[in-house]
This record gives structure tokens, C-alpha cells and sequence, in this order.
């Protein structure tokens, strides 16, 4: 499996670490809603589809990035930068912006 | 100033090595440069951090990922998205840019006793790191004086390529010496020679 780092080209997956589902939306910190802590713990779509996660290049750039993957290929379809964009994508698609 | 100790020197052997019975095809050397620094730019100050760049070492940094160049003596490349590495022959680069890198700008690390320079040249150099890093070392995709950063069984290096068949790699001093011993064995058999 490759990722198409935006800053480092093509590489190996062995370069990359998981980072996790990029779908989670972290509650306040000081939040005490344990429905949405316990969503934001526990809760995963898990889809057989395309799936946004967060990687790091760890083995390269070390920047954290956005991938969409898709879990029944690992056909990666984007890859972006999460630096610059600290915004979840549940709010984004809550925004309409993805 | 104390004079520094190479980790390399109990597996430094001068001369030639392997399979050079039909020619070196492989020059390897260790720069020693006398400071490496790191340098950080926040995000949206990266063009006052190039232009920091400039006005110490003189070299201006080409735009793009990963660009880089190097008149032989200080060598500068970007390595991650605002973050360069920097290479002087001589000593007391930090200082130099610890003067002209605010902190308003970035942050700079002197790297010169944490990293281990090592230069592997000569018309077989792409083909024995292509057995270590599975990135394109073609000359149309990894031009002259441009850096790369990646790992070697989870030893982190920085490479950048200082001449069409020529290039520094920058290691943890740490892993220096077995990383070296790694490519002397990759040398073998097309011959090296240890300058």
C-alpha cells in the first residue's frame, strides 16, 4: 500500500503510522456529557467503503495527515494535510465542506 | 573547542573493499560537517525563515518540497513542511541563526553532535541506496541539491543528493556506525573504496 504524502511523494505504508478514525469529534474538556465522551471513545462507523483516518508520517515528513481510505481496496483516494485544517470532518460535513 | 570523536571510527577503514577487482564503484566518506542545525518555521512564517536561511548562509532555497542546494561548503534542504536542515563545514551555525531566527519566526536545534554525516558517491551510489529506501533516486525525480527524508529499518534519514552521483545522508549518531557497517556490506560487491 502506498500514501501519496503531499509533501514527500509516494511511499510505502511502513513510513506511516495510524493516527485513528478521523471521524471522532472530541468533546469540550471540560465537557461532562458521558454520552458524547462515551461516542467519542467507543463510537466507529466502520464502514466496508471509504473511511476518513488520520495518519502520521512518521518514517518521513512527520506531518499528520487526512486519508481517505477505502477499507475493502486500500485504494487511497485523498490525502491532505491536517495542519492548517483543525477542523473535525464530522464538523466539516456538518458544514458542508467535504 | 574539544575535538570531536567520530562514532564511525572502530569500522572506519581507509582503502578499498569488496569487489573492486574490476574498479571502485563506490566512494564512501564521512563529511563531518562542524554544525548541523535544524529549523522550524511557525506556520506562515516560512518565507521569513528562507530569507533567514539567506542571509547566513547565502544560499537561496528553491521553492518546493523537499528543495534544497549546497555550494560544498554549507548545504541546506527542507525535509518536512516549514523544517530544513542546514550543514556548514565550519562551526557555530546555531549561534548564527539563534541572532536572525526570532522566536517569533521558528525555532532553531543544533544538531551538530546528534547526527552523523555520511557521503556514499560514485556511479553505482543510486543502486546500493536503492537497496536501502524505497524512494526514486532518478535523477529527473530526486534532482541535485534537493533532500528526502526517510527511514532505513526504523533508523530516520535525512538524504540529500549533492551531485548527479552523489549523496550526504544524515543519521541519529547513535545508529552511525551500524547504519555505516550496512552500507559497506551493500558496497561489496561492486566495489568500494573508504576515503
Amino acid at each position: 500500500m502506498l500514501i501519496t504524502c503531499p509533501y514527500c511523494g509516494p511511499r510505502d505504508v511502513i513510513e506511516f503510522t495510524y493516527q485513528g478514525d478521523g471521524n471522532r469529534e472530541r468533546p469540550d474538556p471540560a465537557s461532562q456529557n458521558f454520552e458524547a465522551w462515551n461516542a467519542y471513545v467507543y463510537d466507529r462507523l466502520n464502514p466496508a467503503g471509504d473511511h476518513n483516518e488520520i495518519w502520521q508520517h512518521s518514517g518521513g515528513c512527520r506531518a499528520h495527515l487526512r486519508v481517505v481510505r477505502n477499507t475493502l481496496t486500500h485504494e487511497i483516494s485523498s490525502v491532505a494535510f491536517v495542519r492548517g485544517d483543525h477542523t473535525s470532518i464530522a464538523r466539516r460535513k456538518a458544514e458542508g465542506k467535504s | 573547542m574539544v575535538e570531536r570523536q567520530s562514532p564511525l571510527e572502530p569500522e572506519f577503514h581507509v582503502g578499498s573493499h569488496g569487489n573492486f577487482e574490476h574498479g571502485v564503484e563506490i566512494i564512501l566518506t564521512e563529511t563531518r560537517p562542524g554544525s548541523i542545525v535544524q529549523l522550524a518555521a511557525w506556520p506562515g512564517e516560512e518565507k521569513a525563515l528562507i530569507s533567514a536561511i539567506r542571509t547566513v548562509t547565502g544560499l537561496a532555497l528553491p521553492d518546493g518540497a523537499g528543495g534544497g542546494l549546497s555550494d560544498g561548503v554549507k548545504s541546506v534542504f527542507g525535509f518536512a513542511p516549514g523544517k530544513f536542515t542546514v550543514a556548514d563545514e565550519a562551526e557555530g551555525l546555531a549561534a548564527a541563526f539563534a541572532k536572525v531566527v526570532t522566536p517569533a519566526i521558528g525555532t532553531v536545534t543544533d544538531l551538530s553532535h546528534g547526527r552523523t554525516a555520511i557521503r556514499i558517491a560514485g556511479p553505482k551510489a543510486e543502486w546500493v541506496l536503492a537497496k536501502f529506501f524505497a524512494i526514486d533516486f532518478a535523477l529527473p525525480a530526486f534532482p541535485v541539491g534537493a533532500g528526502r527524508s526517510t527511514t532505513h529499518h526504523d533508523v530516520f534519514a535525512q538524504i540529500q543528493r549533492t551531485g548527479a552521483d552523489q549523496f550526504d545522508i544524515y543519521v541519529f549518531r547513535s545508529f552511525a556506525r551500524s547504519f555505516w557497517k550496512a552500507l559497506c556490506h551493500a558496497s561489496e560487491e561492486v566495489g568500494y573504496e573508504v576515503q
